[in-house]
């Protein structure tokens, strides 16, 4: 069939957001890589120089470990959203229409508490005087001296917690459209509970679960507030860095070299999953390979 | 008959609603049976029973002498072809094919081989690795059937598989499937809410309705002899008279309906006693009608009646012949229709006759039974009398 001027309303619609993109986050991100190149100047502002000896500074080995642990806390924080947002999803599209709705309304609902509070009040549940501290001391989990603010495992633990509504919502909405009598088929033709699951429903939600890495890695990576509360320095992420270095060293072009750096690091991978879509979409014999 | 399936005692509710009650079924090995009957009438529910999916309150399910009732779906040697047929969307023919037998474990050689088999039985080796999403309903529909198939299945279970397609493709698809039946000569049972595709495809048919069995037997024996008003109108189209037995006479016996003028002979199969007040069912085609009067005879009934309606359907034409308060539908396939017929015409009278043996006497009727008959278009024939008496 053939569908007159289909190209050109798309192109029309999509305009506006192509803007918004360009104009508030492509632009910013091409001046930030550019700034990278400059030289600082005394007063904190940016020099008028090029250079490339602002990434000199990624030699310092202090950046080495906060690099590692941001990956692996933040791919962590992915691994455990997903573990738990899965079977959150598959229970909430199998909820009835009611339950469902709360349970999502519970899922919404600490979104109306500003997140610095959200994660001020971790502080306070983890305080050493505080309500956890006191319970795990009683059964004797924990002793007077160990603390449970400021270790990356806090910072994990309110990672996973602000994030996991990010992971849940896509999951579910890919969930409530997957059709549920195809597991009834996958244990018609012997499929045991978990291989049909495995085999059948997560393939079937197989984009939720991309957007939800998507969603949940990225700020993940970039995370910078729940490091500066719960974290303390041994839980330092290359988010408290940059800023550190824009705040405080007050050298502009220092913060942008980290920050081309969590950007490479969110690029890459994320090519590569666009890279594999397109080979699938498009077929083999168009992209070789 | 023989019981390699058999259902024994079957009750299930969901909530207050009563879908199966003591619902009892015994199948024989290699045939197709048929479950047959009106969208809600359980019939699904049955089969999910059978298939593993729900478990019944009350009753048992024997496949082949082991209880299978509470076995789960995975370890029950029963497919399903589901009614959207639910392949994989994101697995191609192939591995829709194969699934089955990987959950079984077998090795990938004998796999590949078992799979190549099939999909030449079902003609689709040239599109084995097109995605599932991207075929046509009825390939979709071969595909579930191997899928199925595969396994080797002691019962093949089959969830109204044709009501997705069009007429066409349907009678084609009910062709095929009697085809791979006779191919692989395991049991089918049937689900379908078309009494053409049962009465065509099945060895055996059991009628439901509300969640009980009507009537069950051959497709014959369930047409030509419906015990009750619910088999006999939702199977094909019947006329019902309201009569009362007057005499027996031997195997036959004699009665009144209101408006006919002589007294009707009917065969009297059920033995019912004189002075029982009965339903008969008299089917449309069994009906002869002519200008003149037939050659009389001693099992033959006969009454005259005016031209209501005439439909003509190509093999068949319908009339609608009025007698007294009863509209009877008569259906006449046609012999030499423009040469040497003389053409009925609205508004004749005309003689309509049947032979004592081509009608029933019904055990259970229910008034309510009578909407599943087709009845012309009410606006049109109500006669003058009938809208002033509503009028009132």
């Amino acid at each position: 069939m053939k569908r007159p001027n289909s190209k050109i309303p798309e192109l029309a619609l999509s305009l506006p957001t192509m803007g918004w993109l360009v104009v508030l986050f492509i632009i910013p991100t091409i001046v930030i890589l550019l700034i990278a190149f400059r030289t600082g100047d005394p007063y904190g502002g940016i020099g008028d120089q090029w250079t490339v000896e602002n990434f000199s500074e990624l030699a310092n080995p202090v950046y080495r470990g906060i690099m590692v642990r941001t990956v692996v806390l933040s791919v962590l924080t992915t691994a455990i959203c997903l573990v738990l947002g899965v079977p959150a999803g598959y229970c909430l599209a199998r909820a009835e229409k009611k339950k469902r709705d709360f349970l999502l309304l519970l899922i919404i609902v600490p979104f109306w508490i500003n997140f610095l509070i959200r994660i001020f009040a971790w502080k306070v549940v983890l305080h050493p005087e505080g309500i956890v501290k006191n319970f795990l001391l009683l059964i004797g989990i924990v002793n007077d001296q160990t603390l449970l603010l400021y270790r990356p495992g806090t910072v994990l633990l309110v990672m996973v917690y602000s994030y996991i509504p990010f992971a849940v919502l896509p999951i579910y909405a890919a969930a409530e459209k997957f059709d549920f009598s195809l597991l009834d088929a996958a244990h018609d033709l012997g499929a045991n509970w978990y291989r049909a699951f495995y085999r059948v429903f997560l393939p079937g939600i197989r984009q939720g679960i991309l957007t939800a890495i998507l969603v949940v890695f990225i700020p993940a990576l970039g995370s910078y507030v729940i490091p500066d509360i719960v974290g303390g320095p041994g839980g330092e992420m290359i988010g408290n860095k940059i800023a550190q270095k824009t705040f405080i060293d007050r050298h502009l072009p220092h913060a942008s070299v980290l920050s081309s750096l969590l950007v490479l690091a969110v690029m890459i991978p994320m090519t590569a999953s666009l890279f594999m879509k397109r080979r699938k979409t498009v077929g083999r014999g168009i992209i070789p390979g | 008959m023989g019981d390699f399936l058999v259902f024994e005692g079957i009750s299930k509710s969901f909530g207050e609603l009563k879908v199966l009650d003591n619902v009892s079924l015994s199948i024989e090995k290699g045939t197709i049976f048929s479950i047959l009957g009106p969208s809600g009438c359980g019939k699904t529910t049955l089969l999910r029973i059978c298939a593993g999916f729900e478990y019944p309150d009350r009753g048992r399910v024997i496949l082949d002498g082991k209880d299978i009732t509470s076995d789960r779906p995975n370890r029950r040697r029963v497919n399903t072809v589901f009614q959207n047929y639910s392949l994989f969307p994101h697995m191609t023919v192939r591995e829709n094919i194969s699934f089955g037998l990987q959950m079984a474990g077998f090795d990938r050689s004998r796999i590949s081989g078992e799979v190549d088999r099939y999909l030449e039985l079902i003609q689709m080796s040239d599109q084995a690795d097109k995605k599932a999403t991207k075929l046509s309903g009825g390939q979709m529909q071969r595909v579930a059937i191997a899928r199925a198939l595969i396994n080797k299945p002691q019962v093949l279970l089959l969830d109204e598989p044709l009501a997705a397609l069009d007429l066409k493709l349907r009678q084609r698809m009910l062709v095929e499937l009697d085809w791979i039946h006779d191919e692989v000569g395991i049991t089918f049972l049937y689900v379908t809410h078309d009494q053409g595709e049962a009465m065509s495809i099945s060895d055996h048919i059991a009628v439901m309705n509300k969640g009980r069995i009507e009537q069950q037997g051959t497709p014959v024996q369930v047409y030509e002899a419906p015990t009750n008003s619910f088999v006999a109108a939702f199977i094909g189209d019947t006329n019902f008279f309201e009569t009362e037995i007057t005499s027996i006479e031997d195997s036959y016996c004699r009665m009144n309906i209101k408006d006919f003028a002589d007294g009707v002979i009917v065969y009297n199969d059920k033995n019912f006693p004189q002075g029982s007040r009965v339903y008969l069912s008299i089917r449309p085609e069994k009906f002869v009608i002519s200008h003149a009067e037939p050659e009389s005879h001693r099992k033959r009934n006969m009454v005259r009646g005016v031209v209501e309606e005439i439909i003509y359907m190509g093999t068949h034409t319908v009339f609608w012949v009025r007698v007294g308060d009863y509209r009877i539908q008569v259906r006449q396939s046609h012999d030499r229709f423009l040469l040497d017929e003389k053409i009925i015409e609205h508004g004749n009278t005309v003689c309509i006759s049947w032979h004592a043996d081509n009608c029933y006497i019904l055990d259970r009727y229910d008034e309510r039974d009578e909407s599943l008959l087709t009845l012309p278009d009410d606006d049109v024939t109500v006669a003058p009398e009938n809208i002033i008496s509503a009028g009132k």
